[in-house]
């Protein structure tokens, strides 16, 4: 699967580096990196990361 | 098969519609909502679509294809525990097998002399943002009482938008839960954009013309010159509609860290009107009103009303908490508010970032940061339980990441 983020939105609350560590990681400058290809087995995790993002920037596609 | 009904349909409820849905829930579940509206997102009601960088539809949460029978624009007005039925303002029923109580809370009116003219405002909802923006756009002087996070987070908006702003407060400083030493800093960020921001002093009365707010008269007696005042002095749980159930209220509705209240394995609740052992207040039964709370307690609410008491899972992570003001990224976790003083963990050379420790007897139970949101991950991991505090100066003095060491005593 996917994983979108709108760095139009992104203000680096880092809710999703929580729930996920492996995936989302904030750089030196607050900047949000991530991967962008993640495996299924992950869907409840990112979805959750999804669901706590204060901005609503996190996105996915199958 | 079970009917959940969820009352509040913010930000708490939705999640919880969602999180039952997606743990398999294939029964009914009716969403009721006191406002007209599909959930949409608070925060940026005092920020950016004050200042008229986003707009009402940029607020609406993902709601996409979810199951749920919507009961908008009615409120819930009563709750008969013995039938199982949430009783609506239009006559219907709704009845449960397990109902979820996220009705939130409400802007705290003020009642003083005046409160009824025209140009008066409180924030809470998108109709109050819409007629506070709506307001601004010609205003050239607003007052704001209360130096809370919505007042300050409002007075870095108007700012933004050119308008003369007042902002006073009965309390020494900003920021109340932050503590007097940060609060130094708030104040001096807020002065330093031009706010006139008046400390130790709250609001005696309003006057008007025509029916227009155009006077303010403080509790020092003077008096001051307005065209828009907005009345931020915190929140009023919604929870009249359940007296008279037995719920045990404290003054939030008292839950077991399951979400589930100690009055009724049926029924549970979520965000602002839920308190809830938090583990760095000792599994004090704790009301946690920040935006990351509702979410949390929703998905965890939905999934665990769906279980047997037994198998339900508790809330773990620690209050978090942010605001912007000025382009400056204020963050915290844990417990600020129970904190005894405020030590400087990591600071910047340059003094525009650091991390604060909020310490309890030799404890941390919660930090502030600003514009430090890279460092948060790492605190977060600590703050699950109070962490003896030269522990984790330990840890930072081995640790390459850090801000820096803190540059003074200045906090």
């Amino acid at each position: 699967m996917k994983v979108h983020v709108d760095m139009n939105l992104c203000q680096s609350h880092g809710e999703c580096v929580a729930v996920a560590p492996d995936v989302f990681e904030l750089g030196d400058d607050d900047v949000l990196v991530w991967q962008e290809e993640v495996d299924d087995s992950r869907r409840a995790d990112m979805q959750e990361a999804a669901n706590v993002c204060p901005m609503m920037a996190i996105s996915l596609e199958d | 098969m079970l009917r959940l009904v969820i009352v509040g349909a913010s930000l708490a409820g939705l999640r919880a519609a969602q999180a039952a849905r997606a743990a398999g829930h294939d029964g009914g579940i009716v969403m009721i909502g006191r406002e007209p509206h599909l959930p949409y997102t608070r925060p940026p009601l005092s920020k950016e679509l004050l200042q008229g960088t986003q707009e009402i539809e940029d607020s609406a949460l993902h709601v996409g294809e979810l199951d749920v029978e919507w009961r908008l624009g009615v409120p819930a007005t009563g709750l008969d525990r013995q039938s199982k039925r949430v009783r609506l303002d239009d006559g219907t029923e709704a009845p449960y097998d397990r109902l979820i109580i996220a009705t939130g809370s409400r802007a705290r009116p003020w009642e003083g002399p005046g409160s009824h003219l025209k140009g008066v405002h409180t924030l809470r909802d998108l109709e109050d943002a819409v007629a506070l923006r709506t307001a601004l756009s010609s205003s050239e002087r607003l007052l704001i009482v209360g130096a809370g996070f919505i007042g300050c987070e409002v007075a870095a908006s108007a700012r933004a938008l050119g308008v003369e702003v007042t902002l006073v407060d009965i309390a020494a400083h900003p920021l109340l839960p932050f503590g007097p030493q940060l609060g130094e800093r708030w104040a001096r960020m807020h002065r330093e954009r031009g706010v006139d921001l008046r400390l130790g002093v709250g609001l005696a009365e309003l006057r008007g013309r025509s029916g227009r707010v155009e006077h303010a008269e403080l509790t020092d007696g003077t008096t001051l010159n307005t065209d828009t005042v907005l009345l931020a002095l915190g929140s009023q749980l919604n929870t009249e509609w359940l007296a008279d159930t037995g719920l045990k209220f404290d003054p939030a509705i008292v839950c077991d860290a399951t979400l589930t209240t100690v009055s009724d394995p049926d029924i549970l609740a979520a965000g602002d009107i839920a308190a809830v052992p938090v583990a760095l207040a000792d599994g004090t039964p704790m009301r946690v009103e920040h935006w990351t709370t509702a979410a949390e307690h929703g998905q965890l609410a939905g999934r665990n009303a769906l279980l047997h008491p037994a198998d339900r899972a508790a809330h773990a992570n620690p209050p978090y908490f942010w605001s912007d003001q000025y382009g400056s990224k204020i963050q915290a976790l844990g417990c600020p508010a129970l904190a005894d003083r405020i030590e400087m963990l990591e600071q910047s050379p340059e003094d525009d970032r650091f991390v604060a420790a909020c310490v309890s007897g030799e404890r941390m139970i919660g930090i502030v940061g600003m514009n430090a949101a890279r460092r948060l991950p790492w605190y977060r991991k600590q703050l699950t339980q109070p962490q003896p505090l030269e522990q984790v100066k330990a840890a930072l003095a081995d640790d390459t990441k850090t801000l820096g060491a803190p540059v003074g005593a200045s906090v």
